[in-house]
């Protein structure tokens, strides 16, 4: 009964986003307030029957229904309750329902904090977000129901990939989804923009905040899928340029090229049609993203065979969002200008080289993942795309863009001029080349990629320090504190979010140039040495889990004779799926990890072991939740809160019947 | 500078570093795809010497053999056609096993024998590679069943 009301409520919440996405855009065209007054209250009954779905589908899980196809599939009756609620989202069918629910809930956001808007742009937003939902319900609706029931009920479930049932993808993918599914808003932003016709400072302003918020979510997201694959997978590679991965690195990288043109778009009225057009971008690769991962085709693009349904619906659907608004691009692009004039060298400038490169490298990876998959669609042969491709592209691009994020920040807007940011830079950048050329030798190895690194860690953190002290020279204050806190919020969230980037580079070159690590068989009492540290092993014994068995290897580990820690690597046995996974063990640190895991059993309790010792890992993550972190502190910056609290009269009467004349 | 030639150098130096970057990501591109080839093409000599590439197929029954250092494998890869020996050092992947399917990336040696880098099975326990799948379809759809060969010289077999 429960999957029923599920699936009821799922074609209600058809029948609203129709309403939704026809009805208010009609009502701004024609200027009819009474039809665009239906965008609010549909948005929201909307939101509230998607999540009737998600909670039905949730009960079912909790439930252990193993008559629901897509329950059975993805759960068993011996997986705990956190990762049976987690297995919504384990499988295709359950993430397209979180995909739909977070849109759903991200339209309820825009309903809340949308009363400064006029209402032509309130109600064609949400009318191009219920558009975008009509396409996903009905996904679900015709192909891919996860209340399609199984008759007779499987007496027992199929079971959750183990590799899936661990904290770090519990919240995964929500995170990612959250960051794709924003992407959304600031997609309606600019098609709402373009229906209008009118792109002003004002419009960039209020998406700005929305698509920070995706960004933030995204980044986090990333990271968060990297770590899982750095811990569960137990290779200890953070990053694989898998096709997996690289489909949610692409709206990334668009999605940061978006902000930093959405500024511009802000403070200038500069580069209107090119934040329309990344912010189309940005979404595009967003939807591709989902449904690379969740439509099998990455296995195999003959996946699409077994359900050439599914297949066809994807490829119609993107064809129509990215088609669709493309065309409206071409079309009305003209009429939202191209805002004011800059030099060659100033911030505009430099932020548009560093737009171009962003995207160059986006396209770069877009070649990376998708060429493969057309050579085998077309039968040319099976080729894939290591990363050496990647890395010999990513970095000649990334080096360039990091550069000028130094300097970008410190040069002026419309005109800056070489010999002044000579003068004010030549410090940052003698103490980094200096310290960049000289740290590694002290560290006792030095290589060309390890200084270039640290050279671009160094020169961010330095120009950004420059960049806060001529700020504080400029604010109001007596005391140093008084003067750092009247800095406003979004230039400190800037400059966080660079520092990020610095805490990043630092974490990926200490790891390229340090790292250690050692295939080795040990015998029960055998050690063996990696860096500075001496690992015992001990032996295993068998232990029990709640829906596996495992053998637990324990390992001594000493520096200079004192004993740092014990690590207890698993090499566990799920015996539903009868599959065998490793859990590796880590000793996480500050300034490096040390990492076990168990290969296999050799004779005599002897196994063959895998030790790592990787130096600054972990600041390859933390500079992401920094980056993120810069993010929330720009979008709590004063003057958005200013522009939520301000509600609708407040805006001139003359401006709102203008806008109204020109829409 | 008038602002039509501020206009103009802009475009220029925008389609400079566009041009450069393609250049730059063909170029990477182009030496680094890596192909994948099954049993019976490696066999027949399809396959390139010095570069690396992909093979894939079921690992046979029974050939997995593992030397002293506990770390060093042997086994062979097969489409049901050819078979092709393959050496790996390192710990195999947890879905690794004899009778299933394995794809493996590396070198081929002088000796006919392939020298794996890495050897991938991400699939789960009932999944087959699509390459692997693929690689078996075709060795069935030549009807070159029965030939068990090893194109491997005589004295290296005895190791195997």
């Amino acid at each position: 009964m429960i999957p029923e009301i599920g699936h009821f409520a799922l074609i209600l919440a058809l029948c609203v986003a129709l309403v939704q996405g026809i009805l208010p855009i009609y009502g701004a065209a024609v200027g009819n307030s009474g039809l665009m007054a239906v965008a609010k209250p549909a948005a929201r009954t909307q939101f509230l029957l998607v999540l009737t779905a998600f909670g039905c589908l949730a009960y079912a899980f909790a439930d252990k229904d193993f008559s629901v196809l897509y329950v059975a599939a993805t759960s068993n009756s011996q997986l705990p309750l956190h990762y049976r609620l987690a297995a919504i989202w384990g499988a295709h069918e359950g993430s397209l329902l979180l995909w739909t629910f977070i849109l759903t809930l991200w339209m309820f956001a825009v309903t809340l904090f949308s009363g400064h808007l006029p209402e032509t742009t309130r109600s064609r937003i949400l009318g191009v977000m219920g558009l975008v939902s009509v396409g996903f319900l009905l996904f679900m609706l015709t192909v891919s129901n996860p209340f399609e029931r199984l008759i007779p009920a499987a007496a027992e479930g199929r079971d959750l990939n183990p590799l899936l049932q661990d904290p770090g993808m519990v919240i995964h993918p929500p995170m990612l989804y959250m960051g794709y599914v924003g992407f959304s808003v600031a997609f309606a932003f600019a098609i709402a923009a373009l229906l209008g016709g009118n792109l002003d400072a004002a419009w960039a302003r209020w998406s700005r905040p929305w698509t920070t918020v995706a960004w933030c979510f995204l980044t986090v997201g990333i990271a968060l899928g990297s770590g899982w694959a750095y811990y569960e997978l137990g290779w200890g590679g953070w990053w694989f340029w898998d096709p997996v991965e690289n489909a949610s690195f692409m709206p990334w990288l668009a999605g940061t090229a978006l902000v930093h043109s959405l500024a511009v778009t802000d403070k200038r009225g500069g580069f209107k049609v090119w934040t329309v057009l990344l912010a189309i971008m940005a979404f595009s690769l967003s939807l591709l993203g989902t449904f690379l991962v969740r439509s099998g085709v990455l296995t195999s693009v003959h996946a699409f065979a077994t359900d050439p349904k599914r297949g066809l619906f994807i490829l119609v659907f993107l064809a129509i969002v990215i088609g669709g608004s493309l065309a409206l691009y071409a079309w009305r692009a003209p009429k939202v200008g191209l805002g004011g004039s800059f030099a060659m060298l100033s911030r505009e400038g430099m932020l548009l080289a560093n737009n171009v490169l962003l995207v160059a490298a986006m396209g770069s990876v877009l070649l990376g993942t998708l060429y493969p998959l057309f050579l085998d669609a077309l039968d040319l042969g099976k080729i894939s795309v290591g990363p050496p491709y990647f890395d010999s592209v990513f970095v000649p691009l990334m080096v360039p863009a990091i550069f000028l994020m130094g300097i970008g920040p410190l040069a002026q807007w419309k005109k800056a001029s070489v010999p002044d940011l000579a003068k004010r830079l030549k410090w940052a950048f003698g103490v980094s080349l200096v310290s960049a050329l000289t740290l590694p030798i002290v560290m006792g190895n030095w290589t060309p990629l390890l200084s270039l690194g640290l050279l671009l860690a160094i020169w961010i953190v330095t120009t950004s320090a420059i960049g806060l002290r001529e700020r504080l020279a400029h604010v109001n204050g007596n005391s140093l504190v008084e003067r750092l806190a009247s800095v406003p919020r979004s230039y400190w969230g800037m400059l966080v979010a660079h520092c990020g980037i610095a805490v990043f580079i630092v974490g990926v070159t200490m790891v390229k140039g340090f790292e250690t690590e050692k295939d080795v068989r040990m015998n029960v009492g055998e050690t063996a040495s990696i860096g500075d540290y001496t690992f015992r092993f001990d032996g295993t014994q068998d232990v029990v889990g709640p829906n596996y068995t495992a053998a637990r290897g324990t390992f001594h580990v000493s520096r200079d004779g004192r004993e740092t820690t014990v690590l207890y690597p698993e090499k566990r046995r799920y015996p539903v799926q009868n599959q065998i996974m490793t859990e590796a063990a880590i000793d996480p640190g500050l300034l490096r990890d040390l990492y076990v895991s168990l290969g296999e059993p050799i004779d005599d309790g002897a196994w063959s072991v895998r030790l790592y010792h990787k130096p600054f890992i972990d600041w390859i993550w933390g500079g992401c939740f920094i980056m993120a972190l810069g993010g929330a502190l720009a979008i709590s910056d004063r003057r958005y809160r200013l522009a939520w609290r301000r509600q609708e009269p407040v805006v001139p009467v003359p401006t709102r019947t203008a806008r109204r004349k020109v829409a | 500078m008038k602002p039509r030639h501020k206009r103009f150098a802009f475009i220029g130096l925008g389609l400079l570093v566009l041009g450069v970057a393609t250049v730059l990501i063909l170029n990477a591109f182009q030496s680094n795809l890596v192909f994948f080839f099954t049993p019976t093409q490696v066999v027949s000599g399809e396959a390139p010497q010095g570069r690396s590439f992909r093979i894939g197929g079921m690992v046979e029954d029974g050939s997995l053999v593992r030397e002293n250092d506990g770390l060093t494998v042997h086994f062979i890869v097969t489409d049901t056609a050819k078979r092709l020996p393959v050496t790996y050092k390192g710990i195999l992947p947890d879905l690794f096993k004899e009778g299933k399917g394995a794809v493996a990336q590396g070198q081929l040696g002088v000796d006919g024998t392939f020298v794996a880098s890495e050897v991938l099975a991400k699939h789960d326990e009932n999944y087959m590679p699509p390459e692997v799948a693929d690689a078996l379809a075709k060795a069935k759809a030549s009807g070159a069943q029965q030939s068990k060969s090893l194109v491997v010289p005589d004295g290296r077999k005895g190791s195997l």
